[in-house]
């Protein structure tokens, strides 16, 4: 049970930021397909940031002092998100001040991004991987029980084990920003006007909103939150490394959004939800459901390839039956044009 | 219907093509900023390097190597442009594919998972039919058109999904293209087309020549001898004429306008706007899977089956193909073969310089930027043509850009 619920967080907090950060563009008027490209980029620029940092740190690592490896973690996350919202600014100015399609300008970073990757990271490295300089990320950066003085073989208990050892921080921070950021959004003056830039933009402007700053507000917040959960993706779930490769998780997060309907506490239970099928998907063989040594789901029979599948067609699924009770913001995707006021 | 203006600067054809040239042109450029910055912030590459580099991204069709003193030597490579025109004919059929569906105002991204069920349903249908029992020209022409029909259905589903429940098919053609990558991987795990025969291929299915199945050559070979050229870019330009035709001449393409113009009005015209969507999809599919079809026909490529968590990216480059061509199915072939020029260059610039291939992904990116406001670059050229006119300068001159 303890394996399972981490696998899952470890595997949902992703999309559940992800998610949110195609909440805020797209509630401001922006379609952001590039989520994708934006995780590749936020990836690469957190373990890039790692890699050449770790000797700095290596003195903090050999004295066993987790609190400052955990400020490093966190420094790579902020570098990893900062870079995020720059790179969501190709964005924001081709469908803000350019006015152009922003599916297409979305495609076009989807392609950019894992192709400039991959271009640094083979001259950097001479292969198509970048990784940790020493060590890997359960060593560096997982909290453990032996960091508050438990012994090898004492219990923290089942909440102390589940939650406490072996996590990573970036789980716990990704989620009081997930938090704090819903309510931002839906308690405060700025929240407010960016959804109503998503909804009719024209009524926005007519009392003095700018329109197009609350677009960019929007879209950077997208695109540091992206940039982060690609690092936290690639911390978490991929050992530290990153290969132009985010394996579908940002179009998965915009599918975890529509699921959500917009909403932020739904975004979240539908993230739980699917990282639960993913968490499935790759280690089904090994999930002891109630710790009788009876493992269920692999003797059911059930093909780990249609347990991957499952988030997709239960999401197409989803959206056949809800297409005509489905709130999406009504102005998104339509650049602003004051004119048409 | 085009070209109404009178002066050639001032007609819509040649705006879309200078449109085009000047993305060309910036895509590049950035590409070669990138080299530049990379080879003169990297010490142990210099800026000899990066001119090497900014050399064979324009000319890496061209190039032949290296000589004895270790300069790059340029000329005709016949090679080269065999293997171009091989890499084009995928990316010319999923250009089509794309801007069919751009036509009927449908933004095609699921010509990926199209893609992989073109494939899966030619690579079977190539490789379980024996034959020692089957002429092996009937079963290619089956594996072809198994290969469209699967593409077509896979596409065809996004299309009623936007049809008929009112789906963005942007989204519906995302899931379907994971649900394929999954589907496929599911069905070719285990199975036994798997190449159980040479040691160190596990992960492929047999190329189709394992069961005497491949492409004629048509006598291109002999044209690029060395290259990996067939017959299948002469069925690919056919098929780009074919789509022309069908729409801009045919009573169904120009429904298939009119509902991409505006599906309402359309509908009020008494035109099907649900049947002109499914079917443009299906159509597209279909180009999707013939491009899958071609490729893998060929007898020398091979198919890596799990390919769940990646979609293929000859999917994706179908959209820059059908932006820079203005979804012009004739100017597809063009911009497909550009493609496809771009992609040999990247392979020169890793064999020859100590950059990568990846660095016409990161061109091509910049291309699609630039396309998605190329309305504000055409309106630019716009008023560049006013002004020509005002001036009274009556020459047609062609030798710019």
């Amino acid at each position: 049970m303890t394996f399972l619920i981490q696998q899952t967080l470890i595997y949902a907090i992703p999309l559940m930021i992800v998610a949110l950060a195609g909440v805020f563009a797209e509630r401001s008027g922006i379609i952001n397909l590039a989520l994708e490209g934006i995780m590749i980029f936020g990836a690469f620029v957190g373990v890039f940031f790692v890699n050449h940092m770790q000797p700095a740190f290596s003195a903090a690592k050999e004295a066993g002092n987790w609190m400052t490896l955990q400020w490093f973690a966190i420094l790579a996350m902020l570098v990893a998100a900062l870079m995020g919202a720059v790179f969501s600014l190709l964005l924001s100015f081709a469908s803000v001040n350019l006015k152009a399609d922003q599916t297409i300008g979305g495609t076009a970073l989807n392609l950019m991004a894992p192709a400039l990757v991959l271009f640094l990271i083979r001259i950097l490295e001479n292969q198509n991987t970048i990784q940790m300089a020493e060590g890997d990320a359960a060593s560096w950066f997982m909290i453990k029980k032996a960091n508050f003085g438990y012994g090898r073989t004492e219990s923290m208990g089942f909440l102390g084990e589940t939650f406490v050892n072996r996590v990573y921080l970036a789980t716990y921070i990704c989620i009081i920003l997930f938090i704090v950021l819903s309510i931002v959004l839906y308690k405060t003056r700025f929240g407010l006007r960016l959804r109503s830039c998503g909804e009719n933009p024209q009524a926005a402007d007519s009392l003095g909103i700018n329109v197009y700053k609350m677009r960019y507000a929007g879209t950077t917040i997208s695109g540091a939150l992206a940039g982060l959960g690609g690092f936290v993706y690639a911390l978490t779930t991929a050992n530290c490394t990153a290969n132009g490769d985010v394996a579908g998780f940002g179009f998965l997060a915009l599918a975890v959004m529509i699921f959500g309907n917009w909403k932020p506490l739904n975004i979240a239970g539908a993230a739980l939800l699917f990282g639960l099928f993913k968490c499935v998907a790759a280690s089904y063989s090994s999930i002891d459901i109630n710790g009788d040594g009876v493992f269920l789901l692999a003797q059911i029979g059930i093909s780990a390839h249609l347990y991957r599948m499952l988030p997709y067609i239960i999401t197409l699924i989803v959206l056949a039956f809800t297409s005509k009770k489905s709130r999406a913001p009504k102005a998104e995707g339509v650049p602003y044009d004051k004119g048409l006021r | 219907m085009k070209e109404k203006g009178n002066g050639f600067w001032s007609r819509n054809g040649t705006k879309a093509v200078l449109a085009s040239l000047i993305s060309i042109l910036i895509g590049m450029m950035v590409g070669n900023i990138v080299i530049l910055i990379v080879g003169a912030t990297n010490p142990s590459m210099g800026i000899k390097s990066a001119w090497e580099g900014i050399c064979l991204v324009f000319g890496g069709m061209f190039s032949t190597g290296r000589d004895a003193a270790g300069a790059l030597t340029f000329g005709f490579n016949p090679t080269s442009v065999g293997n171009m025109l091989f890499r084009a004919t995928p990316l010319i059929l999923t250009g089509l594919s794309v801007s069919v569906a751009f036509k009927t105002g449908l933004f095609n991204i699921g010509a990926p998972g199209q893609y992989l069920m073109g494939t899966a349903a030619t690579l079977y249908i190539a490789l379980s039919i024996p034959t020692s029992s089957v002429p092996a020209g009937l079963v290619w022409i089956l594996a072809f058109l198994g290969g469209i029909l699967m593409g077509a259905a896979w596409g065809a589903v996004p299309g009623m999904m936007k049809a008929f429940l009112n789906i963005n098919e942007v989204l519906a053609c995302i899931m379907t293209n994971w649900i394929a990558a999954n589907l496929v991987t599911w069905f070719f795990d285990g199975s036994a087309l798997c190449n159980a025969v040479e040691s160190g291929k596990t992960g492929y299915i047999y190329k189709t020549t394992f069961n005497g199945v491949e492409t004629p050559k048509m006598g291109l070979d002999l044209l690029f001898p060395g290259s990996q050229v067939n017959g299948g870019i002469l069925v690919a330009i056919v098929l780009a004429v074919l789509v022309y035709v069908l729409m801009s001449k045919t009573t169904l393409g120009y429904e298939l306008k009119a509902c991409g113009s505006n599906r309402h009005a359309a509908r009020y015209a008494g035109i099907a706007d649900r049947r002109n969507i499914v079917l443009s999809m299906a159509i597209a599919g279909g180009l999707a899977g013939a491009a899958a079809s071609l490729y893998y026909l060929s007898g020398n490529t091979e198919f890596f089956w799990s390919t769940y968590q990646s979609l293929p990216a000859t999917g994706f480059n179908g959209i820059p193909v059908a932006l820079l061509a203005v979804n012009n199915p004739i100017g597809v072939i063009f911009t497909g073969c550009f493609m496809s020029i771009l992609n040999i260059s990247g392979l020169q610039l890793t064999n020859l310089t100590a950059y990568n291939e990846y660095i016409t992904d990161v061109i091509i990116a910049s291309i699609v930027y630039l396309s998605a406001f190329s309305l504000l670059i055409r309106s630019l050229l716009d008023g560049r043509a006013k002004k020509a006119d005002k001036a009274k300068s009556g020459k047609k001159g062609g030798g710019k850009a």
